[in-house]
């Protein structure tokens, strides 16, 4: 008899324990288990690890790791690489923002009339985005070359990747032409997503093609280009293989863009306490890129679901 | 607070595998050696392997990683504690290498020492200890294509032969279509190839004692100026930007080390091999180097200094010689080095590889060296145009390198 009273205690007290709040908690906590995982491990330790690694200086060869405060940070202000991979990655980031979203929305309207063929034509320059970036970097540098195909196609032209005034439109035009296609279908989706009978109105009062345009396409699809102007910014900032593989940031350091800079300083210059340091820096641009823009989101999103 | 509980719980959790993960790393039953190179080529692995099979001790793995990033990958593996017990170095990364203290010290398990060729050591060597072997000591020489020099009516070289005549013949051979003259591995980027024309003319990067910046001295001025000339008046050598394969029978002449010998195995076209041409200093030659470490890291450093002293002993070293010319006196002569190389004549082995790794210089290298190869390599691009200034580029490349050289 005691017994029994002892585990009929027992189970209610577990009873109690186990309320449908504390269960749904645990499976809750169970399923985002993998994702948190998978973020601590690979995302906020290392991001961790980066900001403890900019406050030291690592000898990699002689194996010492010392503590050296803020000198990284000092070093940064005095850099002038630095600063002269800041401004290639501005102009890298503006060039490649603005003509891939031109491109982007030029295509996605000519290819959302309802002409024969569209579907072709849509497959066609969404097909780079598929292909791997370090082999159609590396056929572009076949096709950049002084008698590569590019210049065959015109009869002559400049040597495009060792010419430091045309190397960084190189990059930009290879990159654009790789992703604009995703850019496209995005806006594609968005545009087929506008109401036809706000066109059929403003039709009715009179409204010309671009008006048309300009007042009920671009404010009904201004989520969208919120989106792909953030994606293909930040996307900029985080380019490197294409620079690697085409101009290693030559020529002089006229494409020596941050990542590159970065990777340069770390792996085979062997300052993996300053490289973590423009790691660093590179986090807080896109931070405050990515801030600004959700800021201005307020201002020139008109529809936003 | 609630979410924190199991985020610290878990975070301790990852802590604690990553503790253990460690731990089981620890060899367990017959030792294993890793040893980290750069060449993939199967002939090279064959007989690493076969070498390695007669070693009683423990097993010997070989891992190649592309040359091209093989100082980062190496680099990398040392910081992230998973670096190999034994690892190639190249010539560029030895004062690096060497003066970091990263190599454990070699002499005492190296059979006698005392017949290795002093310019082939001196690299590797700090304070009378040696902290890598060389275990290959190539120099470098001029592939010539003899069939396209003939075709474009030029003579096939002699000994002797200098720069001016080299260029003379490229140059009439990028006439007739195909390319003339290519710096091999250079590429318009890796300029520390370029020492095989430069010593030509006495010229060098940097002062012997690596404090003073030698590009912008008159012998460098004047031998940038001769390949200046060469690349865009004569059009001698490949544009910048040009991929030319000599191996495939599409250049006259491609300077680079003895070792490539293998890849004509099968050409289609009549070849020789030539020392470096003479410059206006007279007769010269430059070595390319590598050599094998021990990383002092290493949990089995001991063992693996032990199995270093095997693989490069008189015997072993014979048989090496095959691919890599030894820095053994007693190895390297004519009889030894023709047994192993079946492709090149007695007397290209002798003018080309005995004679060049006795007077031979290395290439460019210091402390910090790939900092100062890329700095170098930036302030250089623009003298690869046509029309560039040569003195004020190479004033520049001195203006770049000059605070790393002093540092």
């Amino acid at each position: 008899m005691a017994t029994l009273t002892a585990r009929v205690a027992k189970r209610r007290s577990s009873a109690r324990f186990w309320t449908v709040r504390r269960r749904d908690y645990l499976v809750g906590y169970l399923l985002i288990t993998p994702q948190l995982v998978g973020s601590l491990l690979f995302v906020l330790l290392p991001l961790a690890l980066v900001g403890w690694f900019s406050l030291n200086e690592w000898n990699v060869l002689a194996g010492t790791f010392e503590y050296v405060g803020l000198d990284n940070y000092a070093k940064l202000v005095a850099d002038q690489q630095l600063r002269d991979s800041l401004s290639a990655t501005a102009i890298f980031s503006a060039g490649l923002v603005v003509l891939n979203l031109t491109l982007a929305l030029l295509l996605a309207v000519l290819l959302n009339q309802k002409l024969r063929g569209t579907v072709v034509f849509r497959a066609l320059f969404f097909s780079p985005v598929l292909v791997s970036l370090v082999a159609w970097t590396i056929v572009w540098q076949f096709l950049l070359q002084p008698s590569g195909g590019i210049n065959a196609l015109f009869g002559g032209g400049p040597n495009w990747l060792r010419n430091s005034g045309t190397a960084m439109l190189s990059v930009i035009v290879v990159q654009v032409i790789k992703n604009v296609g995703l850019n496209m279908v995005l806006f594609l989706a968005a545009l087929q997503g506008v109401p036809k009978q706000l066109y059929e109105a403003a039709q009715l009062d009179g409204a010309g093609a671009w008006t048309r345009f300009r007042r009920i396409t671009l404010p009904m699809i201004s989520p969208t280009v919120l989106l792909t102007s953030i994606i293909t910014v930040v996307g900029s900032l985080q380019v490197f293989a294409q620079i690697a593989v085409l101009t290693q940031g030559g020529p002089g350091t006229s494409t020596t863009v941050l990542v590159y800079y970065l990777y340069q300083q770390a792996f085979p210059f062997h300052h993996f306490g300053y490289g973590a340091t423009i790691s660093v820096l590179l986090f807080l641009i896109v931070g405050a890129l990515t801030l600004l823009q959700w800021r201005m989101r307020r201002k020139w999103v008109f529809l936003e679901t | 607070m609630r979410a924190l509980i199991p985020t610290v719980a878990l975070l301790t959790l990852v802590t604690a595998c990553g503790g253990g993960g460690q731990q089981a790393a620890q060899p367990s039953g017959p030792a294993t050696l890793r040893m980290s190179i750069w060449t993939a080529n199967e002939d090279h692995l064959k007989l690493f392997n076969e070498i390695a099979s007669g070693y009683t001790k423990a097993k010997v793995s070989f891992e190649s990683i592309p040359i091209e990033s093989y100082t980062t990958t190496l680099t990398t593996q040392i910081a992230g504690g998973k670096a190999p017990d034994l690892a190639w170095i190249l010539e560029g990364s030895a004062p690096d290498f060497v003066s970091s203290g990263a190599l454990a010290p070699l002499k005492s398990k190296i059979e006698n020492t005392g017949e290795l060729v002093p310019a082939a050591t001196r690299l590797w060597e700090k304070d009378g200890e040696l902290y890598a072997y060389p275990f290959s000591t190539s120099p470098f020489g001029v592939f010539v294509n003899t069939d396209l020099l003939r075709e474009a009516g030029q003579k096939v070289p002699e000994k002797g032969w200098t720069w001016q005549e080299a260029m003379t013949a490229a140059s009439a051979v990028a006439k007739k279509g195909k390319a003339g003259l290519v710096v091999g591995d250079w590429d318009y980027k890796n300029w520390t190839n370029l020492a095989s024309l430069w010593n030509g003319w006495g010229a060098k990067a940097w002062s012997d004692d690596g404090v003073t910046c030698g590009f912008n001295q008159p012998a460098m001025v004047e031998a940038m100026t001769f390949l200046h000339k060469s690349i865009f008046t004569d059009k001698a050598l490949p544009g910048p930007g040009t991929t030319v394969d000599f191996y495939a029978g599409d250049a006259a002449m491609v300077i680079t080390q003895i070792s490539r010998a293998s890849l004509l195995k099968d050409a289609a076209f009549d070849w020789t091999l030539m020392p470096l041409p003479n410059g206006p200093a007279g007769e010269y030659s430059v070595i390319g180097q590598a050599g094998i470490g021990v990383v002092k890291k290493s949990p089995q450093a001991d063992l693996a200094t032990d199995f270093l002293g095997y693989f490069t002993n008189s015997e072993n070293s014979a048989k090496l010689a095959r691919f890599f010319p030894p820095a053994r006196s007693s190895l390297l002569n004519v009889d030894t080095l023709a047994k192993s190389n079946p492709l090149l004549k007695p007397d290209q082995l002798q003018s080309v590889v005995v004679d060049g790794i006795a007077k031979g210089v290395v290439k460019p290298n210091h402390k910090g060296q790939e900092e100062l190869i890329q700095t170098a390599r930036a302030a250089l691009d623009p003298m690869w145009q046509p029309g560039a200034d040569v003195k004020t580029v190479l004033d520049g490349v001195c203006a770049k390198i000059q605070p790393l050289l002093g540092s």
